[in-house]
């Protein structure tokens, strides 16, 4: 019997696919953003306010993932300037998206037209953290009714986002949610995250959220 | 579900390595997974015996060492593995802390004849 070293890292593959669709995007002076939450915390939502109020500003275009269902693809198309639904089902590597689909659906967008790429992961806390897909910016969405220890819960996906969102802010005076206790927990594992304050339903705190995203891809475009 | 990705991963670096190596059979793949990275050993070692059917892997023990999440507070540089719903310093009670170990996700080496 013989022992071999090996050291090689398993996410390694996925992550050579996100540099190469990082790249792509750079060329093309598209600013990629991977939206990640649990089910029904407002990923789809907070996509329809950004495209009704950047869309006069920014040519925008969503990638959706859904394990099924083109429902969140039918609800953004009107708004934005190109969708592609992905539906991990299909997929035997993952549930959530992987930088290889996001491959695949690049080829199908107009990257030379785009400013703005939003791209909603599939509903998941765990899964998503892990596989990079090329983006610019990682959002996490935390919702009121999800409580305030998520961020103990689910570290990884915290640590690594560059914006966290509470969104259903509405919901506050009916639901045992410690803003603070949250707010917290995020600045104690990650110094970089900007945190918003939001309601999709009435629409307090979108403002706030779509000056940042404005402003970044501005930044973005005039990258040399 | 998202061990099947990794874990066709780890037979193609495995069988890679193996011919490398001219071996005729893998004996036992040695894994280090961090404790917060969400992925399961007993998941991966499901998806590994369907993956490796008919091939040289067959059969292989999947070892795996766990490596406990550790984080190094930012105030006072103290080393600390955190509770459950706690993640404050033991020593000075600070608050903010960054992942010293358990993100780790690699093949270590594997044993072969």
């Amino acid at each position: 019997m013989k022992k071999i070293e090996v050291i090689q890292n398993l996410l390694e593959a996925n992550d050579t696919i996100a540099k190469r669709n990082q790249r792509l995007l750079d060329e093309h002076k598209v600013f990629a953003v991977n939206i990640m939450s649990a089910p029904g915390a407002g990923k789809t939502s907070l996509i329809l306010h950004t495209l009704r109020r950047l869309k006069n500003r920014l040519s925008i275009a969503v990638i959706e993932g859904d394990v099924a269902s083109t429902i969140d693809a039918e609800k953004v198309q009107n708004e934005a300037r190109a969708v592609v639904q992905i539906n991990t089902r299909n997929m035997a590597e993952s549930c959530s998206l992987m930088a290889v689909m996001i491959e695949a659906a690049l080829k199908n967008l107009p990257l030379d037209n785009l400013d703005l790429l939003l791209v909603e992961n599939v509903g998941n806390l765990i899964c998503p953290s892990e596989f990079a897909l090329g983006e610019h910016k990682r959002v996490v969405i935390s919702s009121l009714p999800e409580g305030d220890d998520k961020p103990i819960k689910y570290p990884l996906i915290f640590i690594d986002a560059d914006a966290v969102i509470t969104n259903k802010m509405d919901l506050l005076p009916h639901v045992d949610f410690d803003i603070a206790a949250f707010r917290n927990s995020i600045t104690g594992l990650n110094r970089k995250a900007e945190i918003f304050q939001l309601s999709c339903k009435t629409g307090e705190g979108i403002e706030e959220w779509c000056s940042w995203i404005l402003r970044q891809a501005e930044t973005n475009a005039t990258k040399p | 579900m998202h061990e099947f990705g990794v874990t066709e991963n780890i037979v193609n670096i495995v069988l890679a390595k193996a011919g490398e190596a001219q071996a005729s059979k893998v004996i036992q793949i040695n894994i280090v997974v961090g404790e917060m990275t969400g992925f399961v050993p007993d998941c991966i070692q499901f998806y590994f015996d369907s993956l490796s059917k008919d091939t040289i892997a067959q059969g292989a023990v999947l070892h795996f060492e766990v490596v406990p999440t550790h984080l190094r507070c930012r105030d006072c540089s103290t080393i600390f593995h955190p509770q459950d719903t706690l993640w404050s310093c033991p020593k000075c009670q600070g608050q903010s802390a960054e992942v010293s170990k358990g993100r780790e996700l690699y093949i270590e080496s594997m044993e072969v004849e």
